[in-house]
């Protein structure tokens, strides 16, 4: 493109004024199906990163229980626990933490100290450590009675898929969205060999190569596809800071932390280059299988 | 004149658009390096269609057409640019680009061909001078007359030297005086080795340059009206 001379006044023809607005409306779709599809990928390592190795004994109490007998029965899981080959750390929580998690749903009540609530043991185990979890929590159930251990990768794997599932979706529609941009590119670029085929066989006729008169083309699209790609960059950009926003006003713990990091920022912002380099591609190889066609 | 210096070799060409008639039937002939004929015939009688052969706007639908010893039926399409480069064009039509400058139309297939600025701003204006057009060099198509036109097309037809020259109606849409200077012109090109075809209907001006001419009726080359000689019969 560089050192060439525009020869046809592609930038007056209709197509040149609704294409960007076109293709900065796809980024902007296509962006935000990449921005959730990232969010999604941080939200999913932050769970694999929070649980994973980590297990969860309850100890339930058992009616008319005594605070002593709980805390002995907890004391003995702990010991048990804490003699299993690959457990690394594992410590009660103490009953003040759990009243805190419950405090969203059933408020500061004294109440709540008198309510059988179970009682938690976090395991963390030691890295890669092989372990038969059910096999431990018989074992313990076994020994001390109204206990259970709950392994997260159940859960989690199952949450793992779904974002996994969420993230193809995304990048389905992102593929899709893809597919409509070289349709629209492939139209616009037919209707602007249509409106200068005069010119265009002017030039095949005089000797210009067929790379020559497609660079006309290709570059065209090449800025008309950055100029949508920036413009829809600007409109992703506004709406997930509005969503950040938004996100960050919600009390609790409901959502978890909506950020985007530099390098997610650095992918949508590549949306734009990208779709750039698609339309300059696209109008290349239209331009190209049409004037295959002439003598 | 041996036949591989025959810079344009016709051997029974047809031509057809698509599926319609044919328009060109059995054409043979041969146009020699340097030589200038005249192409001429009623209106209808397949000149334009013989010319868009010559310039390779269009395939023969049978027979044998070579420019420059190529044969255009096998040469790579890769080629053709190269071969047409060759080859000037003054359309009946001008065909002048409307967006850009009398400087700029004249400039393009130099451009095309890879030529430096500097080639380009010493040659395009000494040739608008030449024809006339010195004042004009900076004039869209649209605010130029039909013979200012016709000259801006000559001037881009010729700037690159081309070794074919084929010129549809040239001097149709100027006066008498512009006239005879394009024919100057064009055998002036002609002398410096260029071969020149003009299609024309203008009897005076062929009686008036003594050139030979391929006579065209019906879409085949026949024998002139009166037993004239046609000249370059393969």
């Amino acid at each position: 493109m560089i050192g060439h001379r525009a020869i046809l006044p592609l930038s007056r023809d209709p197509a040149s004024r609704f294409l960007p607005w076109l293709i900065a409306f796809m980024v902007w779709l296509a962006g935000l199906a990449l921005a959730g599809a990232m969010q999604i990928q941080t939200t999913s390592d932050a769970w694999v990163k929070g649980v994973a190795g980590r297990l969860t004994m309850q100890v339930v109490p058992a009616a008319d229980e005594s605070a002593e007998a709980l805390e002995a029965r907890i004391g003995r899981a702990l010991a048990l626990l804490r003699e299993t080959p690959g457990v690394a750390r594992a410590e009660a929580m103490p009953k003040e933490a759990a009243a805190a998690l419950l405090e969203p749903w059933l408020g500061k009540s004294a109440l709540v100290e008198e309510l059988p609530v179970p009682r938690m043991i976090d395991v963390v185990l030691e890295d890669g450590a092989p372990m038969d979890t059910r096999a431990l929590g018989a074992r313990i159930a076994a020994q001390v009675p109204g206990t259970s251990l709950e392994d997260h990768g159940l859960w989690l794997a199952n949450l793992v898929t779904l974002a996994g599932a969420i993230q193809a979706i995304a990048f389905a529609i992102v593929g899709l969205i893809a597919l409509a941009a070289v349709a629209t590119v492939v139209f616009a670029t037919k209707t602007g060999l249509a409106i200068h085929h005069e010119v265009v066989e002017l030039l095949h006729l005089i000797g210009a190569r067929d790379g020559f008169v497609a660079r006309e083309f290709q570059g065209h699209a090449f800025r008309l596809g950055l100029k949508g790609g920036v413009g829809g960059f600007v409109l992703v950009a506004a709406t997930v800071a509005v969503v950040v926003y938004l996100a960050g006003r919600v009390e609790a713990g409901l959502l978890p932390p909506i950020a985007l990091g530099l390098a997610q920022w650095a992918a949508l912002a590549g949306l734009a280059i990208a779709v750039a380099l698609i339309a300059m591609i696209t109008a290349r190889l239209t331009v190209m299988r049409a004037l295959a066609r002439m003598p | 004149m041996a036949e591989d210096q025959d810079v344009v070799r016709f051997q029974n060409v047809g031509m057809r658009y698509g599926l319609g008639p044919e328009v060109l039937h059995d054409i043979s002939f041969r146009l020699p390096k340097g030589s200038f004929h005249f192409l001429t015939g009623p209106s209808g009688a397949g000149k334009s269609s013989l010319l868009r052969l010559m310039y390779l706007a269009q395939r023969p639908s049978r027979g044998l057409v070579t420019l420059f010893g190529n044969d255009i039926a096998t040469a790579r399409r890769g080629a053709l640019p190269d071969i047409r480069r060759r080859i000037g064009v003054v359309f009946q039509d001008f065909r002048l680009i409307d967006t850009m400058t009398a400087m700029e139309n004249v400039a393009m297939p130099l451009r095309i061909a890879g030529a430096s600025e500097a080639q380009v701003k010493e040659h395009v204006p000494e040739l608008l001078r030449w024809v006339g057009l010195e004042d004009q060099i900076d004039a869209r198509p649209p605010t130029l007359s039909g013979g200012q036109k016709q000259r801006v097309a000559i001037a881009r037809a010729v700037i690159a030297r081309p070794a074919l020259l084929l010129a549809d109606e040239p001097t149709g849409n100027v006066d008498a005086e512009i006239a005879l200077r394009l024919m100057r012109l064009l055998e002036e090109l002609n002398k410096i080795g260029t071969t020149v075809v003009v299609a024309t209907h203008s009897e005076p001006l062929v009686a008036r340059f003594k050139h030979r001419r391929l006579h065209l009726d019906a879409g085949e080359l026949t024998a002139l009206p009166g037993g004239g000689a046609q000249a370059g019969m393969a």
